[in-house]
Parts: C-alpha cells; structure tokens; sequence
C-alpha cells in the first residue's frame, strides 16, 4: 500500500478512525486543533463536535464511553487543567467503552503560555499514558490506545507534543474496526463517585496500574534495540528520534511508549546489559526520577536540562560535547513580532482604551492578547482561558481596599473564551458587586488557533447550521441591565460607548460586535484607504494604531495598498483628514 | 543515514513557502524517499517570520534540524536569510530572494531594516540570488515568487530528475499552474 505524508495530528485522526471511535469531542488548542479539524472526513462513521471547553469535552466524550461508544477527546496540555476535575473521577470510576485523551504539549511554549509536562498527569491522575514518536505511531500506537483502555476499563492519555503534532512524516493506513455493540445496562456501583464507591474504586485502580505495569512490561510498544554494551539510552516520544538521529547504531535503545505505568523490570533488565545509561527526555525528569527511586544509576537532565525543546543538536552538544559549526551573521534581523491584522476589529477596541493611561485592563487568551503590544499597549495581565472578568474583580476589589477606587478597570475576552468560561466571571462581577466594565470582543469566530466554530458562530464542526447563542441576551439575562453593543471600527461609536460603560448607574457590560476578515464563508467589504500626502504633516497619530498596512516614507504616512483592508481606523485618527476610503 | 539531505525554507507568513514545502515533499515521496517536515502553527502566522524544515533520504529520523544543520536554505525575504542562517552548513547553499518586507517596527520608523544583508550572506556561503519578485511581476502573478525560487531550489539540490512539472499539475489549482510552471522554469535558469 501507497505510503502518505501526514502530520501527527491526521494521523491520530486516522488511528482514532481505524480504532473505530464513536463520538469525539474537543476544544482547539495549539498544538491540537488538527486532529479534529481531521475528523469530518470521517463523519460518517462517528460524531464529532467542538465543546466550549475542555472539561465539557472530556465530560462528553467520557459520558458516551460509560454509554459503550469508542470515545476521544483533544485538548493542549493547558486544556488539561481544565479538564482535571471529570478526569480525575473518570480513572477511579473507570471507563465503559474505549476512552482516549490527548494531551499535546508544547516545550518550547511555540503557541502557550507555559510548557508543563503532562507525563506529570499521568501519575498524579494515575491515568495510563502512550506516547508516540512520529506519524506512523501516532496513527498505530492510538489503536493500541483504546485496546489498553477497553482491556483495564481505564481512560488513557495519548501524549502528543508541538514536533510529533505538526511534523509530517510517512504513514501507512489501515481498514476501521468496528467494536461489538453491547446494550447499556445502569452500573451505579461503577458509575456513581459516592464516597463509599469512590473507596473501592481507588482499591481497583490500583490492582489495575499494577496489572498495566506487567503489561507495560511485556507490550512490543517499549522496545529494546541491542547495539552493544558501552552506552544504553532509555528514551520516548520525538526524543527516541532525536536520540537516534545523533547515535545511530553506536548505542543501545530502550525505546518507552508507555510511558505510565513505566515498564521498570524491563527498563533494570535493559540497565543491566549497559555500562553508562542515558535518559534522553524533554521537559521533567519523568522517567529518570522513577528509575533513580527504582534504585536504577543513570544519568540524563544533568546533562540535558529541563528547559525547552531540545534537538539533535543540542543533544550533540550536551551528552558528546561536540558543538555544532555554523555561521553567526554579523547583520542583525530586526524582529518581526506578532500584531493585530490590517482591518482586525479589536483594534478601534484597544486604540480607544488606549488613550487613557490609567485605566487597566485584564486581558485573556486569543488574538486580543496582541492588544498588550506597542503602540496600542493597552493590557495590564493575561492568565488563562476565561480569567479576563474574574482577574479584573479581583484587581478592582484590591483597589477598593487599598483606596484606589477611582481605578477604571475593565476585563476583555473574545466570543470563544466567554462561552469557554468567562461567563462564570461575568457572573461574579455582578453578585459580587464588582466595579468592572466586562467587555466580549465577538469577532464571530475562535480566531487564534486557525478559525474553528463556537456556540456563538452559528456553525459547528461538521460545518453544519447550529444555534447562534445570543451573547447580549445572556449577559442581560444575568442582570447586566445596560449591554452596549457597539461596532469597534467605528471610533465614535467605540469611546462613546465606553463613556456610556463607564458613566451608568446600573451595570454595564460592552459587547464589540465585528466579524474577522479572515472569515472565509462571509462576504466582507474590502477596500483600501490612501493618503492624501499633500494634506498629511507627517504627525504620526495614525502609527499610534499599530497597523501593519501603514509606514512612514520620506515623512509622510504610507498605506500599503496590497495589506490595506480600507477599515478606515486610521482615517478615523487623522487629526488633518488626510486619509480617506478609495474605491479598489 | 550520512545521504540525508536537510533543506529550510524561511520567509515572511503568507509568501508561500508552506505551498513549496507541500510540492517538495509530494515529489520526494513520489521518488522513494523517506520524508520529514516540519512546521509551526500559531503565533507564526500574521506576518510573523516563518520557517520550515524538510528532510529527505533513505531513512530519515529526526524531523528537525539544529544550528549548523542544513544542507541549503532558501529565504523567500532576505532579512530571514541572516535570521536563519546559523541552521545552514558552513558550506550549505544559501538561496536567497532579493527581496523586503519591512517589519511592522520598521515601517513605523522605530527601528531600521538591517544594511547589506545580501553581502553578509555572500561572504559567509555560497549563495544564489534570485530577483524573484521581479520575474514574478514580469509573468503578471507577484504571489508566484514562491514557486520561482523553488525552481532555483531545485537546481542548486541537484533534484532536476523528479518530474516537478507533473507534481504541480497535481497540486496546484489549474486557474494558477500555468503561470506557475513558467515561474518554475524561470527558477531553474536563474
């Protein structure tokens, strides 16, 4: 059969296909949001959809496994930590049908905000984990997935991270396999998490990771490759590639691909054979700290560190101390940060927040964090997913404490990341009696991770009509009596709005309602803006919007007519009108 | 694995070195070659630098390359070229497009795009420059720069016997092929 190119992510898609999953459920998150970008292909044989969040997702998926259907769920390593609570529970109840949950993460932190090691999860969830190493496994290894979790009735973790999610390499597909249908009979004693329960669940799960550590122990997934006995590395995931990339043959392998429970009388049978033992693994000493309690001498971070990616490079340079040749340039790049696009609707949003220099403003994940960044540097904090409203309480609270009440503080999140969970923030600001503006940049999309739908977009994964949830009707259905929904690219409208916010006896909340150009199914009006150089005094007031279309040339401002979106903020901010809206 | 071959591919986000890197890989598949790539999705986007890393033999492991890694470069912006060109061999091949986008940092006057990128990269390699955005303008498509210095590519890799004429026929959408196999052509000349 015809080997194809595929990313890590279609191709745990595709094993998720082949081992015959029934309902999927995920939020997007880089490096995640492919696998199930990857699975309306399949939409014939199993459901998919888009949660708002994590916990929902594994909630979902973990809901239709106790209901005897193959399910996964998808999720970055952060999402994790939103989907703890029901996962933790799920390993005590455990599963029904085959339940899989992929953790990617991201050393490196390419698209995050930190780079935790979820092999932590795994022991402290005490939920099995695989890890594959490249396309092939990730496909083979997600079947092997639901066979361990469907053989010990245990949810398990498929680690994936940013190399083996994005890297393609070639893979081999095979024919789905359909599980037996078993008719759902009600198990309360396995099902219901009561205390009394709960007891002899953990007594199970226990007996059941002891059995999974003998089948770890024997499973062809950690496999050894004997060169020699000079130098023994127990290596896994994109690590195993790297190590092999720079020993070739000139060392023994352990290669470990379940990583949890780790397969320790073949990891001291394999120490035995060797005489320097190298743990070659990314992030934590995962590995190398069990073995090391295990009694097991090896070496590993002292060398490697704990630190980001590592590569076939770094790994030269750290454990053979050969440094690599290369040429450093003498000609310095200048950067080339990230910024809001030409004709981003968030913009006329943070331009006008960002002519007061003593309001402040608790951001949160998605595009808008690019708000934070000069010239229109208009965010004081950035947490998680959803902390926009409650960390702006917070910071007004302490104000009010300290006697700084004359603080204007406002929380700002996209569409996506109010339905994830911001509206339980939005919530504690009005029971609370908080003295924040929360505002909604509904952009109609989840914009950062590449354009996936949301409760508010009308659509879901499978592209199909869905229900638009209305945004305004529930913050006012919460007791927001005074909703301003305003159109943010209108700069009028945009400060008055925020005047209004600001000045209202009862509470306020904005809603800042423009769709992103980038959009592909909705028609948007493009044009583009030129300047007038005659009228222009090179004042510089339309470079304080951080558009990437506009440039200073012999002193006067320039628009880039290939970038322009003609959104007209900066005509908005010309104090000399010498800018204006051309026909394209 | 010494007949591994290592190429990156940087630019500027949205120039087309994805697209590249698809008929790339495509065609070394077609020929037998075990292949790796690698890309970064996220924050790289909107207008961010961009780099990808593809590499191509009998067997290949690791789907990244470290500093001093690369075999050859093609920098579709040559300010990239400088930023990336610690991953090229001291003797890799640098192909480089003579060719700007200013960073946002510049545009707006708070920082200055560095002088004499393209003689840094001459004194420190072997290097092929192509005036692509002008061959590209010359053919009516300026988005088919991408493809002329893929062309050049394949000419300075020595990988001229895959048929890449009959890999983008089956890439590329018909509306653009044409004006992309005479970029192709241009490519391989210049």
């Amino acid at each position: 059969m015809m080997k194809s190119l595929m990313s890590g992510n279609e191709a745990a898609a595709r094993g998720a296909f082949e081992a015959g999953v029934k309902v999927c459920s995920a939020y997007p998150g880089t490096p995640s949001t492919e696998v199930f970008e990857n699975l309306p292909q399949y939409g014939d044989d199993l459901y998919c959809e888009w949660a708002p969040n994590e916990k929902v997702a594994a909630e979902v998926a973990y809901g239709a496994s106790i209901a005897g259907a193959r399910s996964l769920c998808a999720m970055k390593h952060v999402g994790v930590n939103v989907a703890a609570d029901p996962l933790f529970t799920a390993a005590y109840n455990g599963a029904g049908a085959g339940f899989v949950i992929i953790t990617a993460d991201d050393p490196s932190m390419h698209s995050s905000q930190n780079e935790q090691d979820n092999r932590l999860y795994s022991k402290f969830a005490k939920i099995p984990m695989i890890e594959p190493s490249n396309s092939q496994e990730c496909k083979d290894f997600m079947i092997e997935a639901f066979k361990i979790s469907e053989m010990f009735e245990v949810p398990v973790f498929f680690r994936m991270t940013t190399r083996v999610c994005h890297s393609k390499s070639l893979v081999e597909e095979g024919k789905r396999t359909e599980a037996k249908v078993v008719e759902y009979r009600r198990n309360v004693p396995k099902f219901v998490s009561t205390p009394a329960n709960a007891r002899l669940h953990h007594v199970d799960l226990e007996k059941k990771l002891s059995q999974i550590e003998e089948y770890s122990n024997q499973s062809s997934l950690n496999s050894e490759e004997m060169n020699g006995s000079e130098l023994g590395i127990v290596t896994s995931s994109i690590s195993y590639e790297y190590a092999k990339e720079v020993f070739e043959d000139k060392a023994s392998y352990l290669k470990i691909s379940i990583c949890n429970p780790l397969p320790m009388a073949k990891i001291k049978d394999f120490a035995g054979k060797v005489k320097r033992l190298i743990v070659i693994e990314e992030l934590e000493p995962f590995m190398e700290d069990q073995m090391k309690a295990a009694g097991i001498k090896c070496e590993g971070k002292n060398m490697t560190g704990k630190l980001f990616e590592l590569n076939p490079e770094l790994i030269r340079e750290r454990i053979l101390g050969q440094k690599a040749e290369f040429i450093v340039s003498n000609v310095k790049p200048v950067g080339r940060p990230p910024a809001l696009c030409p004709g981003c609707p968030h913009r006329g949003f943070f331009y006008t927040l960002s002519r007061k220099s003593d309001y402040v403003i608790c951001g949160d994940i998605g595009c808008y964090t690019l708000g934070c960044a000069p010239p229109l540097g208009a965010m004081d904090s950035c947490v998680c997913m959803g902390g926009g409203f409650s960390v702006a309480h917070g910071m007004s609270k302490a104000f009010q404490m300290n006697r700084e009440s004359g603080r204007k503080v406002f929380g700002v999140m996209g569409d996506s990341t109010f339905f994830h969970s911001g509206m339980t923030g939005a919530v504690e600001i009005l029971y609370n009696k908080g003295a924040v503006i929360p505002c909604v940049l509904d952009n109609r999309i989840t914009g950062m991770t590449g354009h996936q739908d949301n409760p508010g977009s009308g659509y879901d994964l499978m592209g199909r009509e869905a229900l638009m949830i209305d945004i305004e009707k529930v913050l006012v259905a919460f007791g927001y009596e005074n909703v301003i929904t305003v159109d943010p690219q209108d700069l009028k409208a945009m400060q008055k709005a925020v005047d209004d916010a600001l000045g209202s006896d009862v509470p306020a909340a904005i809603i800042c309602k423009r769709p992103c150009l980038l959009i592909k199914r909705m028609k948007h009006d493009i044009s583009c803006c030129a300047v007038d150089s005659n009228k222009c005094r090179g004042c510089r007031s339309c470079l304080k919007i951080g558009c990437p279309a506009i440039a200073v040339r012999f002193k006067k401002a320039f628009i880039d007519p290939t970038l322009c979106t003609g959104c007209t903020v900066c005509a908005q901010v010309c104090p000399f009108d010498a800018i204006s809206k051309e026909a394209r | 694995m010494n007949d591994v071959k290592s190429i990156i591919l940087v630019g500027v986000g949205g120039q087309g070195a994805i697209l590249v890197s698809r008929i790339l890989t495509h065609g070394l598949v077609q020929a037998g070659y075990d292949v790796k790539m690698s890309e970064v999705h996220g924050m790289a986007q909107r207008g961010g630098s961009v780099s990808v890393q593809v590499r191509f033999g009998s067997k290949v492991h690791s789907p990244i390359i470290g500093r001093g890694g690369a075999d050859i470069m093609v920098a579709f912006e040559k300010m990239e070229a400088v930023r990336y060109c610690e991953y090229l061999r001291p003797d890799g091949i640098a192909v480089i497009n003579d060719y700007e986008i200013l960073p946002m940092t510049v545009a707006s006057g708070s920082a200055e795009y560095p002088e004499g990128t393209l003689d840094e990269m001459k004194k420190n390699f072997t290097t092929v420059i192509v005036d692509a955005a002008s061959m590209a303008r010359d053919l009516g498509n300026p988005r088919c720069m991408n493809i002329v210095l893929f062309g050049a590519m394949v000419n300075a890799l020595g990988l001229s016997e895959i048929d890449w004429v009959a890999v983008m026929r089956e890439i590329l959408p018909s509306r653009i092929l044409e004006v992309n196999l005479k970029a192709f052509d241009l490519g391989l000349k210049a």
